[in-house]
């Protein structure tokens, strides 16, 4: 930044100490104001000038701006800074001089001065490059006093550098055009980020007018923000070589996000001081571009990703069909098949010469079945039986294959799917359907010999069931004959002995009487015999019905008390009634209790000599049973007997002398009774002290 | 109706084809104060009531000719014999045969063997009945 000027040749001693102190006082100063007041006022002094000023373009926007001004009022200060847009401004026109000029009259808005004529307008600046600013001496021409040109010529530069800042180390036009150029922005900063040079793709990004837009301001300030971070970052890093990094911008304009690449080198200034060189690459488009192509390669990843999974689970879906798969390309050759495929069309592992023998006859089998389908131009389908065999066990495998062309979009053959069919299981099941068939028939056969041996069985059962029947009614027929055969003369037997007896024919002498009696007897006896054959007859024969009907037990004990009243009386015995409370009504065949109740009593009264019979009725409502009991103080039945006693004509003394009369029928039909009745007959006894009969039967008797 | 009077004993026509049994009923009765008329089959049967009218019948039911059942049938379907009781006598004691009797018209149904006492009785009663019904 120090750049001194070069040191003219000397000058005389008094205008030589002038100069040096001139000298002192502007290396003193830091700004142009003070420069620009000290060079002014120095030439009012020193050069005799009636008036003097100076003006310089002002940065940023390049207006001429008065920085002092001597012997000039305020409004010829004024006039001296032409409007923005005045090109045809005296000054501007001097601006594009690069040697001193005269102005012998100086034309409107310039003042004239009030003893000098002329106006010496003096380039400042650099040498070499475009002036920054003019010194106005108002002085008499034409010669230009060498005091001007010594100011001029060393305070130029110090003036120019100190009027644009740090553009004015720049250098000269043709440096800034040439870092203009450049597409890339350029930037010198100090350490700390601050610009002190930028080219116009730099001052894009990284300067704004305090007229432009609020957008674009910001988007500077963010910029400026991002760019001094990153570069005292680097700078901090402290390494000697170009350091790279990536920054991101905001373009002012636009306001899209840009990215570049900030390639910073340190440098130092001529002044000693350390700088920083910065160079930003727009590399937006080709992050853009790196993004992009990282989003299509993950894309491409997971696409592929997806394919493998897909072709993964597709293996596994083909795997785990049972039936072989393959997929053979047009040409023929297998592109893949499934495991069960595999198994038959690869050999097993350390497979032996005859396993892949028969891999290859397998090969050979599938390969003319294609041929077919290969073969065929219009057919998309070809279904045939094969004979695979098992590579492992050499066992047959017949096979029914079915393969299917696939055809590409554009109608194309892309490939070849055949599924196959094990059919052993297939013909393994219709050989055992038709094993079963045949066992079926014949057992269907048996059956039918079976069934008809069985229906001759039935035949020969109804015939002889038929033939029983037939018997049992010609025997039911011809005891009911036979019964009315004997009735018919002991009819007449027992009624002439009837009428004998009543004196019908004339008195009769006692030994007839007596004789007549036996007679009557022993007739009666006969007829009884008859009646009790008949009526077992005739419950056999399934002729005797029950006739139901609503009675009760005290009656019906009354009548048969009744019945029995002239045997009772002749007997010694005690006989006795006893009928629990409550008796229901009985729902039964009357006529068959009451014989059964008689029957019992009658007995009663013949087996016993002494002591008492008692009739005794009762209820058990739990089973619905009702008990008529006849116990007797008789003889008592042996306990080896007493089942005996209810067969036919069984008494206990069987033998031809028994001292008891009676049929031995009698028991027999009332156990026969009770049974129509749903009851049964018991019996309780002890030899010596008597018998307890029981009739037991339900009150009401349901027909079977 | 009948020739029964009040003076007169009634008569009773006995008929069965076993001759010792009428006879012996026929006998029986008489001794009893009845008159008896007999028939031996049921054409006779038919043939004395028509002609006679007896106050009551024994009928013994398997006859030869006509029998029993049909000769009765004949009687009730006779507005002239309608009237008469039938007692029927059979040596069949199988179930069966009195309902048939009673079906055939016969107002009473005795089993033989039947004593000629027990059969006397059962003729009063029904002639008791008889004239009861007639007196109302």
């Amino acid at each position: 930044m120090a750049s001194f000027a070069p040191l003219a040749p000397s000058p005389p001693t008094s205008t030589a100490e002038a100069r040096l102190s001139l000298t002192e006082l502007l290396l003193a100063c830091d700004a142009a104001r003070p420069c620009a007041e000290a060079v002014v006022e120095w030439l009012t002094v020193h050069a005799r000038a009636a008036a003097a000023a100076c003006v310089a373009r002002e940065e940023p926007g390049g207006r001429l701006v008065c920085l002092a001004a001597r012997g000039l009022s305020e409004a010829q200060c004024a006039s001296l800074e032409p409007q923005q847009d005045d090109t045809r401004h005296p000054l501007v026109e001097a601006l594009t001089r690069d040697a001193p000029h005269f102005l012998p009259s100086p034309r409107p808005p310039l003042p004239r001065g009030e003893t000098a004529e002329g106006l010496f307008t003096v380039p400042l600046g650099h040498a070499g490059s475009p002036p920054v600013g003019l010194l106005l001496v108002w002085a008499s021409g034409p010669a230009l006093p060498s005091e001007v040109s010594w100011v001029a010529s060393h305070a130029g530069p110090f003036l120019a550098r100190q009027a644009t800042g740090p553009r004015g180390t720049g250098g000269s036009d043709l440096f800034r055009r040439i870092i203009d150029a450049v597409v890339d922005p350029i930037l010198l900063t100090d350490l700390v980020g601050h610009p002190h040079l930028a080219n116009a793709r730099a001052e894009a990004l990284l300067v704004a007018n305090p007229g432009s837009s609020e957008g674009r301001r910001r988007a500077v300030r963010l910029n400026q923000r991002v760019l001094a971070a990153a570069l005292a970052s680097t700078a901090s890093g402290g390494v000697p070589g170009p350091s790279r990094r990536e920054v991101p911008l905001v373009d002012p304009v636009e306001g899209m996000d840009l990215l570049f690449e900030l390639v910073t080198q340190r440098v130092y200034e001529p002044d000693g001081r350390e700088a920083m060189v910065s160079v930003l690459r727009n590399v937006t488009d080709l992050g853009r571009a790196t993004q992009a192509l990282g989003e299509s390669y993950r894309r491409l990843r997971a696409t592929e990703r997806e394919a493998r999974s897909e072709r993964h689970r597709l293996d596994r879906v083909l795997d785990s069909v049972a039936d072989p798969i393959i997929l053979s390309a047009p040409s023929g050759g297998t592109v893949m098949m499934n495991d069960p495929a595999e198994k038959l069309f690869t050999p097993p592992p350390n497979a032996g010469r005859p396993a892949q023998r028969r891999v290859r006859t397998n090969h050979a089998t599938f390969a003319s079945f294609l041929a077919n389908l290969l073969g065929a131009e219009g057919s998309l389908r070809w279904r045939g039986q094969l004979s695979l065999v098992d590579p492992a066990s050499g066992a047959t495998r017949p096979m029914e294959a079915v393969a299917s062309k696939v055809m590409g979009d554009g109608g194309e053959l892309t490939g070849i799917v055949t599924l196959f069919h094990d059919r052993s299981e297939a013909l393994e099941k219709a050989r055992l359907l038709e094993r079963l068939r045949e066992v079926s028939t014949l057992l269907e056969a048996r059956v039918q010999v079976a069934t008809a041996e069985l229906a001759e069985q039935n035949e020969k059962l109804r015939r002889q069931a038929i033939q029983l029947e037939q018997a049992s009614a010609a025997k039911s027929q011809f005891l009911a004959n036979m019964s009315h055969e004997f009735r018919t003369p002991l009819n007449a037997i027992l009624g002439y002995t009837n009428m004998l007896l009543q004196g019908v024919s004339g008195e009769l002498s006692p030994a007839q009487k007596r004789n007549l009696t036996r007679i009557d007897s022993n007739g009666r006896h006969l007829l009884e015999v008859i009646n009790e054959i008949l009526d077992i007859t005739r419950i056999e024969a399934g002729r005797m019905p029950l006739n139901l009907s609503d009675f009760r037990i005290p009656e019906l004990l009354q009548e048969v008390m009744a019945e029995m009243d002239p045997i009772i009386a002749r007997s010694k015995l005690a006989v006795s009634t006893h009928l629990a409370p409550r008796l229901p009504q009985v729902h039964g065949d009357r006529q068959k209790v009451k014989q059964v109740v008689l029957n019992l009593l009658s007995n009663a009264l013949k087996f016993t000599h002494e002591g008492a019979v008692k009739v005794s009725a009762e209820y058990a409502p739990s089973t619905a049973m009702l008990s008529i009991s006849v116990s007797d103080t008789g003889i008592g039945i042996d306990p080896a007997q007493q089942e005996k006693i209810f067969e036919d004509f069984q008494q206990v003394d069987s033998s031809p002398t028994r001292a008891y009369g009676g049929t031995g029928l009698g028991l027999s039909i009332c156990r026969r009774l009770a049974t129509m009745l749903g009851g049964r007959v018991s019996l309780q006894s002890t030899p010596g002290q008597g018998s307890t009969f029981s009739l037991h039967f339900p009150r009401r008797t349901r027909r079977t | 109706m009948t020739n029964s009077s009040p003076t007169l004993k009634p008569l009773v026509l006995v008929v069965d084809d076993y001759d010792d049994a009428r006879e012996m009923y026929a006998e029986y009765l008489e001794f009893s104060g009845f008159r008896v008329a007999q028939a031996r089959n049921g054409q006779e049967a038919l043939d004395q009531a028509f002609a006679l009218t007896p106050d009551i019948i024994l009928m013994d039911l398997s006859l030869p000719i006509i029998d029993g059942w049909e000769a009765t049938r004949r009687l009730k379907n006779d507005a002239r014999t309608r009237a008469i009781p039938v007692v029927a006598l059979t040596g069949h004691a199988m179930t069966g045969q009195s309902d048939e009797a009673k079906g055939a018209g016969c107002d009473s149904f005795v089993t033989k063997p039947c004593l000629p006492d027990e059969l006397v009785a059962e003729v009063r009663r029904i002639l008791a009945l008889q004239g009861g019904a007639q007196a109302r």
